[in-house]
Formats: C-alpha cells, sequence, structure tokens
C-alpha cells in the first residue's frame, strides 16, 4: 500500500496545474475524476512519472492487456516525436484518472484502480528515430529455441508495446481503446494479449499467483524496492528489456498426469508451492538432496533445477499473466510470460536455452509467440517517453 | 542508449502553453481566462474544429468576439443545436465558471484550411474577447471520427 496514493491528491494537483481557485468545470472532455464518489480501488492510483516507468517494479494487477503494433508508412523521427506525444499525454490522464483529450466515455477513465501504461520499443521504432545502424543487437528476435519454439507471427515481434494493467477490467479496456486510437495514423495493432492475474482481494496481498495448471507461478523473484531488484532489472539509464513468450499451456495431455508426476515435473509441490525438498514455498530447493534409492528428489529434468544456472546473476524479474480465449479456440489457454532484465543476452538466454534443451514441463507446453522489447527509462513531467531517443548527443 | 541530434523536437516538447488565471496580470491578459483540454480535431479535409473548456476566475463575465489562428485565416466561433451549426457572434464564459466548448456543442471552426492538421500537431489560436484584449493557447491535434457534424461537402453553405 506504500506506493499507491489515493486519488483525491493527484485530482487536487492536476486540477490546480490547469484551472484556477475551484471553478466548476462540466465538460465531457475535461471532468476530473470523481474522487469523492470512487471507492477506494477504484480510486487508487501508481505515479506515472518517475525515475522508472511503471508497471514493472511492484505487485502486478489483476487485469493486463498487451498490445504491439507495426509502424506504418516510413515514419520520419517527428512523426514518432508526435505518437509519443500523443501517448504519454494519454497514460498520465488515464493512470491519474482524469479522461484523456477527446473522451466521450469520461466516466470509463474515473476508476483507474491502479492503472498504469507502460511503454516498449521494438527495434523499427528505435531505427525510425535514430537509424538502422544504431539499433542495438540485442533489439529483436530471441535465438530460436528449436527444440520447443512453435512461433506464430501473429503473436510475436513488434515496433511499439503498450502494457495497459490494472485492477479493473472496465477501466484497463477503456485506456486500450483511446491509447489504440492515437496510434492509428501512425501504425496498426499486430497482435494484442489479454491476460488476467488472481482478482484483487481473493487471496492475501502478496500471495504469489497460480497459473491455470494450478500451480505456484513466480516464485523467486526479486523483491521490489530492494538493490537486488535493481542490480537484475534496471540498467544505468534507468531502462529495462522485456521478454514476452506466449507459452500455450496443453490442459487436455495435463489432465493425463497424476498429481505426484505434475510435482515431479517441476519440483515443487502443489499444495504450496513448496520445493519437494522443502515445506514452505520461500525455501530453497535442495538440488543434491537423494531418497532411499539414491536418486535426487528434485528430478534432473525438474523446472527448478533446469531453470537454475551455476551464475547467480543469470536471473530476471518474472511478472507473468494467465491467458484464456475461451473453450472452442486454438491455443485456448497459456501464460503470458513476461519477463524484465537487465541484459537479455546475459540473464535471459542461458537459462531459456537450459529449459528448452529439458524442462519436465515441456512436455505439457509450447512457446507459440515471443517479442523482445526496450523499456526506456521513466517519464519526467514535461517530458515524454523515449525522449532519450531523442536527445542530442552529448 | 543511441542517441541523435535533433533540436527542432524540443521546441514542441511543451504541451498547453495557457496561462493560469493568477497569472495573468504577468502575461499581460485583460481577463483572468485558463483553457483546460484544448484540442484539435485532426484531419486532412479543408476543416476541423477545436474544442476545450474555458474558464473565467474573475468576477465579470467575458464575451469571445473572435478566434484566429496560425492553421487558416478563416476561424469563426460556432454552435452546434439539433445537429446544426451555425457562426454565432459570441461566447459567454461567465463570472466564476466555465464554457465548455465540445463536439456536437459550441466550438471553434476552422475553415479553408490549405494543409493537414496531423496528430499530435500543436495549433495555435488566439482568442479576441468584446474589448478587443486578447488570449494565446495551443491546442494538440487528436485523431477523432466524431465531430463532423454537417462538415461533409456540400452542407456548408450557409455558414
Amino acid at each position: 500500500m506504500k506506493r499507491r496514493e489515493l486519488l483525491g491528491r493527484g485530482a487536487a494537483i492536476a486540477g490546480g496545474a490547469t484551472i484556477a481557485g475551484g471553478l466548476a468545470v462540466a465538460s465531457a472532455s475535461s471532468a476530473p475524476a470523481q474522487a469523492v464518489d470512487a471507492p477506494p480501488v477504484g480510486a487508487e492510483t501508481i505515479e506515472f512519472h518517475g525515475t522508472h516507468q511503471a508497471g514493472i517494479e511492484g505487485e502486478p494487477q489483476a487485469n493486463q492487456t498487451l498490445v504491439s503494433f507495426d509502424l506504418t508508412g516510413n515514419p520520419e523521427p517527428d512523426d514518432i516525436h508526435r505518437l509519443l506525444s500523443l501517448l504519454t499525454d494519454d497514460a498520465q490522464r488515464l493512470t491519474s484518472g482524469r479522461a484523456p483529450l477527446a473522451d466521450l466515455e469520461p466516466e470509463l477513465a474515473s476508476t483507474p484502480a491502479r492503472l498504469t501504461v507502460t511503454f516498449g520499443f521494438g527495434p523499427g521504432l528505435v531505427a525510425a528515430v535514430v537509424g538502422e545502424k544504431n539499433v542495438p543487437s540485442w533489439l529483436g528476435p530471441l535465438p530460436a529455441f528449436k527444440q520447443i519454439d512453435r512461433l506464430q507471427e501473429n503473436w510475436s515481434d513488434g515496433d511499439l508495446l503498450l502494457q495497459v494493467a490494472g485492477d479493473d477490467p472496465i477501466s484497463v479496456a477503456h485506456a486500450v481503446h483511446l491509447l489504440v486510437r492515437d496510434t492509428r495514423a501512425f501504425a496498426k495493432v499486430r497482435w494484442s494479449q489479454v491476460g488476467f492475474r488472481q482478482g484483487l482481494g481473493v487471496h492475501p496481498p502478496g500471495t504469489t499467483m497460480r497459473n491455470l495448471f494450478g500451480q505456484v507461478d513466480g516464485t523467486v523473484n526479486p523483491e521490489p524496492q530492494t538493490p537486488d531488484f535493481a542490480e537484475v532489472v534496471w540498467r544505468p539509464d534507468h531502462s529495462t528489456t522485456m521478454v514476452i513468450r506466449r507459452i500455450a499451456m496443453n490442459l487436455d495431455t495435463w489432465e493425463k498426469a497424476d498429481r505426484t508426476g505434475r510435482e515431479f515435473a517441476v519440483g515443487r509441490r502443489l499444495r504450496d508451492g513448496s520445493p519437494l525438498t522443502g515445506t514452505a514455498e520461500n525455501d530453497v530447493p535442495d538440488l543434491a538432496a537423494t531418497d532411499a534409492q539414491g536418486f535426487t528428489v528434485i528430478g534432473p529434468a525438474a523446472h527448478i533445477r533446469r531453470a537454475k544456472t551455476g551464475d547467480p546473476t543469470q536471473r530476471f524479474l518474472r511478472r507473468a499473466y494467465n491467458y484464456d480465449l475461451g473453450p472452442g479456440n486454438a491455443d485456448a489457454v497459456g501464460l503470458i510470460f513476461t519477463a524484465f532484465q537487465a541484459d537479455i543476452a546475459h540473464q535471459f538466454v542461458p537459462v531459456q536455452q537450459r529449459l528448452a534443451q529439458s524442462d519436465g514441463l515441456n512436455e505439457w507446453t509450447t512457446p507459440i509467440g515471443s517479442a523482445v522489447f526496450w523499456i526506456p527509462a521513466g517519464v519526467r513531467p514535461g517530458e515524454i517517453v523515449g525522449a532519450a531517443l531523442f536527445e542530442p548527443l552529448g | 542508449m543511441i542517441r541523435r541530434l535533433l533540436p527542432v523536437l524540443f521546441a514542441s516538447l511543451f504541451v498547453v502553453s495557457a496561462c493560469g488565471s493568477k497569472d495573468f496580470e504577468e502575461h499581460g491578459q485583460a481577463h483572468p481566462i485558463a483553457i483546460a483540454d484544448a484540442w484539435v480535431k485532426a484531419t486532412d479535409m479543408d476543416m476541423s474544429a477545436a474544442f476545450g473548456v474555458l474558464s473565467n476566475s474573475g468576477d465579470k463575465d467575458v464575451k469571445v468576439t473572435g478566434v484566429t489562428t496560425t492553421i487558416t485565416d478563416t476561424a469563426e466561433l460556432h454552435e452546434t443545436v439539433n445537429g446544426k451549426m451555425n457562426m454565432v457572434k459570441e461566447f459567454t464564459i461567465p463570472a466564476g465558471g466555465s464554457l465548455a466548448l465540445e463536439p456536437g456543442g459550441k466550438h471553434l471552426m476552422l475553415l479553408n484550411l490549405t494543409k493537414p492538421i496531423k496528430p499530435g500537431d500543436k495549433i495555435d489560436f488566439k482568442l479576441t474577447f468584446a474589448d478587443d484584449s486578447e488570449f494565446e493557447f495551443s491546442a494538440t491535434a487528436k485523431d477523432f471520427t466524431g465531430a463532423d457534424e454537417n462538415y461533409k461537402q456540400g452542407e456548408t453553405a450557409g455558414h
């Protein structure tokens, strides 16, 4: 709760900046959020401005939509600047519970419920501003993981990413609608992925999410607001990198595995996520422990054994969401796996390579989408997201 | 991160240039008028309109009698009533109150545009008040499919 700010204060500050003297203002496009009437969850906001972008460090919200765009029409740097200027303005308004310009449904913006809008740039957008030859080599598709990947173009890649997350699915949908509207002249939607975690208040705060296999998913993540988190996630310029993997989960074949087999595949108990060598979720797994027959308790292909390399710096922040397209759809159920790390090649790729070679879960899971984005530094008031791209050489 | 010299872009970094009412005198304004949420409809046609919320923190009504803009020589005060647009002589911003310029209501009409208004452009406007004093502001161009009542060709006669 400590990072949250009640809307009333934010709205008062915002109102004071533009309208003097407590004037009554009635307008579809400018109605301030009704802080008095909004219930506590709806009124909660997460500050948009800051050193780092919001939507990464902190407890993930219940709902999230990712939208990836392809730029259209060979944009010039000035076009990108106009696009990012519009989207930055929209984002700062929406996340503080204020309607964006030209919003004819301002009521839907009045309950942000911890709404965050996080921007990611793909190689196409960076190239459009600074030129193809200045795009860093890591900003592009991951190396192929031939053993497991069944990637589809319509779930992969993109020039621009919006991560819109919040505890109210309606305000998330509204925010996505208005943000996409402001991209129309510059880009077209390449893919979107709608995801969800446990509903707000369903479990005590801080409870690790369960995925749709029933597994506790996300144990041993870096702790927010710690030096360890900063080391793992942030780059020196306060940016980070984001890997998105859409992983289809086969519930039909999963059903054929009994509970013992399911737990052996991961190395953790389904009941509470505890390692098979421990009793609580956060116990450190004993990868060397053996049973009476001399076999390791946590098997050779157990997910938690394979996901651990010998190098403790090869870790990343996981911020996964479940997806469910509804029965009858292809690859209907799965995980929108999202990882943030300072250095993809050093931190993420070696772990993914180990898991591609061997992971008990691979029998039931299939990566069908993959994308990499640069997440620029946080936005200072008066600036646009990605301002560093437009700065002159020092 | 990679950087490049693009000094021109800095000129458009700042969004709204409208003055707050408390410092209006320092800015040479005759009336304590401010505007919030100013926007203009992006278009590649020859007409558009601008919107926003004008507020008046003074104790006297202020009448807007004209509008000019850098984007065209023909800008007018309009009001849509029952789906039909009419040019009007003045708008009143009530003392201690506000006046909403919005799609389907009062707005600033732009005619005879000779170049597109692109989304994200900042368009400068100047309002004239009854005493010939002026108020300047900048509006952000937004992609918006509404606000086109009577904008279609052939229906503009009578403006």
